[in-house]
């Protein structure tokens, strides 16, 4: 089986067109004409996107996973189908729907240009993703926090905000990292949306570059772009899981 | 004159279909230690856990020093204040240190200045034995150190009365006679304590009186020398039979 493979292996080495793929993939120029361009407004959109989003997801999917935990049933049914709804569809729809789907409907439109129209889309979507995960950290949580504390005289919300919280991001720490990994990626999608030469995030920025300069390196750099901003914080959950795993023992 | 500090009339306690409580009437008066004894499944703990309204009663009234705990309209966190809780399996903060375990309750639901509540916490620390335990995590200590340090969490908030839940229970052998110690100051030191146990020893050194429960009523009570020494039922008899085999 090894046999064959290398046999493959070897035969695209040697078949292959190595200057032509040198000059679509790694073309110098065009790499050098990329900076500082692809890091001063392509990685940093992509950044400020994903924080936005993300601050915006986490505080909704907090109130959504708190809302699922209710012991009001309309509550629940609420967050149950708000996060059936979101994770159900593709994330591009939500986008369309938050960038021209509302403008169309009600001849309003989101502030902030693609900043706030592609924050608040990414963020509805993570929110649905997030709420389940921050609902299953909370429940994480042994009943008798919650017990010794409402028996010291804590209302529900002093003993959420206080003890149970603190100790369910702790637990959900790992998975929220992955989620704002997907997110970063996510990013991507926000070209429908539109953008200015100051608002392209990484993809965008190397679709144009594409376009101008007829040649495929600008996606092997915003490529190398994107795993320089996600390897570190996977690298980051993988840590983070195994010393979770070391405190249980 | 006052009101007791838990008078329970005629409690009734249902899971589902199942009632694990079948009729209770007891009053507990100032400065009185009462164990609540009976096999497994008995209703014991689901008794105390009634008295500060963990457990929702099905029927029935229990009073705290003359207001209804069971009422819709009562102020349950304002009276649970006033009843310190010791859980079988401690129940410590784990993301707090000993110190902001036994802070963090005074300063946000008595809302006690910091430094108020850090001399409380020192102070009630000093009486379970454990000043140089302050800064540790909870994971860091004994079962015996967690379980002191959980009474003097509750002592903190200056309960007018203790209830705890079978508190040596989970401990090892060896661990269980520290917890008792500190349980058996607090009794000396005049606190009404309603104890669910297993340990006959402190029942009868400590109680002024004992309860022995069996499938959701109360058998006997009295006096530990009268009950356990001399039970009048033969369901009571059978159980310390039962217990002194072991």
């Amino acid at each position: 089986m090894y046999g064959l493979l290398g046999l493959v292996v070897a035969a695209m080495v040697f078949f292959a067109d190595w200057e032509q793929i040198r000059k679509s993939f790694f073309n110098v120029e065009i790499i050098k004409s990329m900076f500082p361009e692809v890091v001063t407004v392509g990685a940093r959109n992509t950044i400020i996107y994903t924080a936005l989003a993300f601050a915006l997801g986490i505080v909704w999917a907090l109130g959504l996973a708190l809302m699922k935990l209710s012991s009001v049933a309309p509550y629940r049914w609420f967050a149950t189908a708000y996060i059936e709804l979101f994770r159900g569809l593709p994330a591009l729809i939500t986008i369309i729907l938050v960038g021209f789907g509302l403008p169309l409907a009600f001849g309003w439109s989101i502030p902030g240009g693609t900043l706030g129209k592609g924050a608040i889309g990414l963020g509805i979507v993570a929110a649905a993703y997030m709420a389940e995960t921050i609902r299953a950290g909370i429940q994480a949580v042994p009943r008798g926090q919650m017990e010794a504390a409402r028996s010291l005289g804590m209302s529900s919300g002093t003993a959420m905000t206080y003890i149970i919280l603190p100790q369910a991001f702790r637990i959900i720490i790992p998975p929220l990292t992955n989620e704002l990994v997907l997110l970063i990626k996510d990013t991507s999608l926000l070209f429908v949306l539109g953008s200015t030469p100051q608002s392209k995030e990484l993809t965008k920025f190397a679709r144009d570059v594409m376009a101008a300069k007829v040649n495929a390196t600008p996606l092997t750099v915003v490529a190398v772009m994107y795993l320089l901003i996600t390897l570190p914080l996977t690298y980051l959950v993988r840590k983070l899981e195994r010393k979770a795993e070391a405190e249980k023992r | 004159m006052t009101a007791p500090p838990i008078e329970i009339k005629d409690l009734h306690k249902y899971f589902g279909e199942l009632e694990v409580l079948r009729g209770i009437s007891t009053t507990i008066q100032q400065g009185e230690v009462v164990c609540l004894l009976g096999p497994s499944g008995s209703g014991k703990s689901t008794l105390l856990r009634c008295v500060n309204r963990l457990e929702e009663a099905t029927a029935g009234s229990i009073l705290i020093e003359g207001e209804d705990i069971t009422d819709e309209d009562a102020d349950v966190d304002g009276l649970r204040t006033r009843i310190g809780m010791v859980f079988q399996q401690f129940n410590l903060f784990p993301h707090l240190t000993v110190l902001r375990n036994l802070r963090i309750a005074q300063r946000k639901v008595l809302g006690r200045p910091t430094d108020e509540a850090t001399r409380i916490a020192e102070e009630m620390l000093e009486r379970v034995g454990l000043s140089d335990k302050i800064d540790e995590h909870p994971s860091r200590l004994s079962g015996g150190q967690q379980q002191r340090v959980a009474i003097a969490r509750a002592l903190c908030m200056n309960p007018d009365m203790m209830l705890f839940d079978e508190p040596t229970s989970a401990l090892d052998p060896e661990l269980i006679g520290e917890v008792l110690d500190v349980m058996r100051e607090l009794a000396e030191a005049g606190m009404t304590m309603l104890v669910v146990t297993h340990e006959m020893g402190f029942a009868l050194q400590v109680a002024d009186r004992v309860i022995f429960m069996d499938e959701g009523v109360i058998v006997e009570e009295g006096p530990p020398n009268e009950v356990l020494r001399n039970p009048a039922h033969e369901r009571t008899k059978r159980f310390l039979r039962a217990i002194e085999v072991e």
